[in-house]
């Protein structure tokens, strides 16, 4: 990579963070069965998302991406309360959170 | 003064992508979430970097104050005692799934590194200025007054779906 030799943290260097911990969150997804890991790489893409909005409005000078932001963090707070509910609902009635052993809607 | 920048944003960065391996990598859900959590202060020191200090300290009160708090709750009242005969073993279909996300992000860096590289070298002299909250409260308030209005909708329905879901009985 050519970008590591120069001086300057110029806004490749961020979206190339993002990318990376966005790749990582996928795999997290796809590798683990623990449904509660799985919601924790999720809230990660999040972040990575997040991370990558607020360096474009950084370096654009738009404040609109930082209001993005916002919004993005009060769906992920929403989203973390009922998955988490509904993670809650399903130890109740099947004593599991093994994504593999919760199979009533697969055909 | 760019090298100061250069030097923290490859600590940070490091620290981050570290740490989010060793998220999806740890058996235990509860170090899980502590890995989770210093990964998130490590993106609120990149936000603080990148001059947005108001969302660099909501990320820290939000995310790793209360999303998971959280987490860390439910996980506790789970008893999970089969957590170790949870299967994680490498499948051929987990190695394709890691070597596929691999290749995403192979191409996402290209497609970044074609579009931005050279472009944009310096944070916007503007930065400091909207990141501030008197800013960012003004345009929330004002100029997305609807959207707020429906972020606040959104939270009275989850509060009631999260208690309906969390019952002890349906009926």
């Amino acid at each position: 990579m050519i970008f590591i030799f120069s001086n300057m943290v110029s806004l490749d260097y961020f979206l190339t963070l993002s990318i990376i911990l966005f790749s990582i969150g996928v795999i997290g997804v796809l590798i683990r069965r623990n449904a509660i890991i799985i919601f924790m790489s999720i809230e990660l893409m999040l972040n990575s998302v997040n991370l990558s909005l607020i360096s474009f409005s950084s370096f654009m000078g738009d404040s609109q991406g930082q209001i993005l932001v916002f919004f993005v963090m009060a769906v992920a707070a929403a989203e973390a309360a009922v998955g988490l509910a509904i993670i809650i609902a399903l130890f109740r009635n099947k004593e599991t959170i093994n994504i593999d052993e919760i199979n009533i809607l697969k055909w | 003064m760019e090298n100061i920048q250069l030097i923290l944003y490859t600590v940070f960065g490091v620290l981050a992508i570290f740490s989010a391996i060793m998220m999806i990598t740890r058996r235990n859900p509860i170090a899980s979430a502590l890995w989770l959590i210093f990964n998130f202060f490590m993106i609120s020191g990149l936000y603080f970097l990148l001059r947005a200090q108001f969302i660099a300290i909501i990320q820290i009160l939000v995310y790793a104050g209360a999303i998971m708090v959280l987490f860390i709750f439910v996980i506790m009242l789970l008893k999970l005692t089969d957590e170790k005969k949870l299967s994680e073993i490498m499948t051929y279909q987990k190695i394709t799934a890691i070597l596929f996300s691999i290749l995403l992000m192979a191409l996402l860096v290209f497609t970044v590194y074609v579009n931005f590289a050279d472009k944009y070298t310096e944070i916007s002299t503007e930065a400091e200025t909207i990141s501030k909250a008197e800013n960012l409260g003004r345009e929330l308030f004002l100029k997305y007054a609807f959207p707020i209005e429906a972020i606040g909708l959104l939270l009275l329905a989850t509060i009631v779906g999260a208690v309906v879901l969390a019952k002890k009985k349906f009926e």
